[in-house]
């Protein structure tokens, strides 16, 4: 296997195939340490936005009209589009690139389905690693596609800088946008299927509830904006505002977000390393028989 | 951690590719084949031959499986054979399924589609098959 710089750069210059490969290394976990942090060493500070929303609400079909907007603008974009593994079988369907098969053929756009492999967040324990490969490749922005998500699947918040939450017409009424969640990790809301009744209502009572958030609240309430993907209507409003979020980015949010990806790779390096340390199986074995805590051990492996 | 590479579900892109608009067929083994345990990337109807080359590029998936119904089977899989092998991917299993006559399988093995499933095939040979001849990685 070519050394990672190489294939870094391959990508870079727009080698899609080693991008892809790469993707696929990432995910199945067969790279060492400094092999993950060259990829971010490599990375273009490219903006990451997450799309998240229920199933059906038509989170694909937006994406596939955002990168209309965007590949308008000269940029080119990468997606990540997550789908839900079978907790029984471990095997998925992964269908959100059919909504973006317009997008075929052109090399300013790479989209990548990825399944959720066992993580309950929305994502995969993998998709912040792939997310920085094509953002190293040069893709800006980064879009991550969750699987559809009901109330908690929140993890997108935490890796994306802008969050998207998508939501459909006749999602329930206002007591479901006033419960804790989803709602409120969004940066913009887009009530989507503009053209079904009740689009407008939807949006007039979600800014209505999220514009009353105080207490330790300190964000800003998030715009709410009214789209359809099918025909593109306020797609570029849309863009507008992600873009808006981005600029808006202060040194704190920063902080947050490096903090998020240390810790990611504290956890992740910290576990590697345990696990390939000489006393990983008599510790284990020792809290098996009880003769140790969990955390006991931890802190030894750690020491 | 991650699963060890034994463990890693093995990817396949189905796709549809021309005109023909029923895809009862793929779908079916699209959820067969999650239910056996594999990765299926669904694409969708109507997929030119480089649409699916470029897909399956991408989504560096281990089998590309098409299903085609609508006689152009002679045409458009050979193209689609050669794009994939042009952008590099030699070790990518390609499967067809569908409605193909005996007498054209030949030709198509040929050309480097691996194998043809017709009407009757189970589920379970296909997976069967997939897990046989799909590449290897690690």
């Amino acid at each position: 296997m070519a050394e990672l710089a190489d294939r870094l750069r391959d990508a870079q210059a727009g080698d899609r195939r080693v991008l892809a490969r790469l993707l696929t290394d990432l995910e199945d976990g067969t790279l060492a340490g400094p092999e993950l942090g060259a990829v971010f060493a490599a990375g273009h500070d490219a903006h990451l936005v997450g799309v998240t929303g229920p199933p059906g609400s038509g989170k694909s079909t937006l994406v596939n009209a955002l990168i209309r907007t965007w590949r308008g603008q000269g940029r080119r974009v990468g997606v990540i589009a997550v789908d839900p593994s079978s907790p029984v079988t471990g095997g998925a369907i992964m269908g959100d690139r059919i909504r973006m098969m317009e997008h075929a053929g052109d090399d300013g756009v790479f989209v990548r389905s990825m399944a959720s492999r066992g993580a309950l967040g929305g994502l995969a324990a993998a998709t912040w690693l792939t997310a920085g490969a094509l953002d190293a490749a040069g893709y800006d922005p980064v879009v991550i596609e969750t699987v559809g998500a009901g109330q908690s699947e929140v993890d997108i918040a935490t890796l994306a800088e802008t969050t998207v939450v998508v939501e459909a017409p006749e999602m329930g009424d206002e007591v479901q946008a006033i419960k804790a969640g989803l709602l409120e990790v969004a940066d913009v809301i887009v009530v989507n299927k503009g053209d079904r009744p009740g689009a407008d209502r939807a949006a007039r009572q979600l800014k209505a509830m999220l514009s009353t958030a105080g207490g330790r609240v300190a964000r800003p309430a998030p715009p709410v904006l009214v789209t359809t993907a099918t025909t593109g209507a306020g797609v570029d409003g849309l863009a507008e505002a992600i873009a808006a979020h981005r600029a808006a980015r202060t040194p704190e949010r920063r902080r947050v977000h490096a903090a998020e990806l240390v810790r990611r790779a504290l956890a992740n390096r910290a576990i590697a390393r345990a696990v390939a340390g000489p006393s990983w199986d008599e510790t284990v074995a020792a809290v098996a028989d009880r003769r140790l805590d969990p955390f006991a051990a931890a802190d030894a492996l750690l020491d | 951690m991650t699963a060890d590479a034994s463990a890693r579900p093995i990817r396949v892109l189905l796709a549809k590719p021309g005109l023909d608009g029923h895809d009862r067929g793929a779908k079916v083994l699209a959820r067969g084949l999650r239910d056996e345990g594999f990765e299926v990337i669904y694409t969708g109807l109507r997929q030119t031959p480089e649409m699916v080359a470029d897909a399956a590029e991408q989504e560096d998936v281990d089998v590309v499986g098409l299903s085609i119904l609508s006689g152009a089977h002679m045409t458009l899989l050979p193209r689609i054979v050669e794009l994939i092998r042009a952008k590099g991917l030699d070790d990518v299993l390609v499967a067809a399924g569908g409605i193909i006559p005996d007498a054209d399988v030949a030709s198509l093995k040929a050309v480097g589609v691996a194998e043809v499933f017709g009407p009757g095939t189970t589920i379970g040979q296909v997976a069967t098959y997939f897990r046989d001849h799909a590449r290897r990685r690690g």
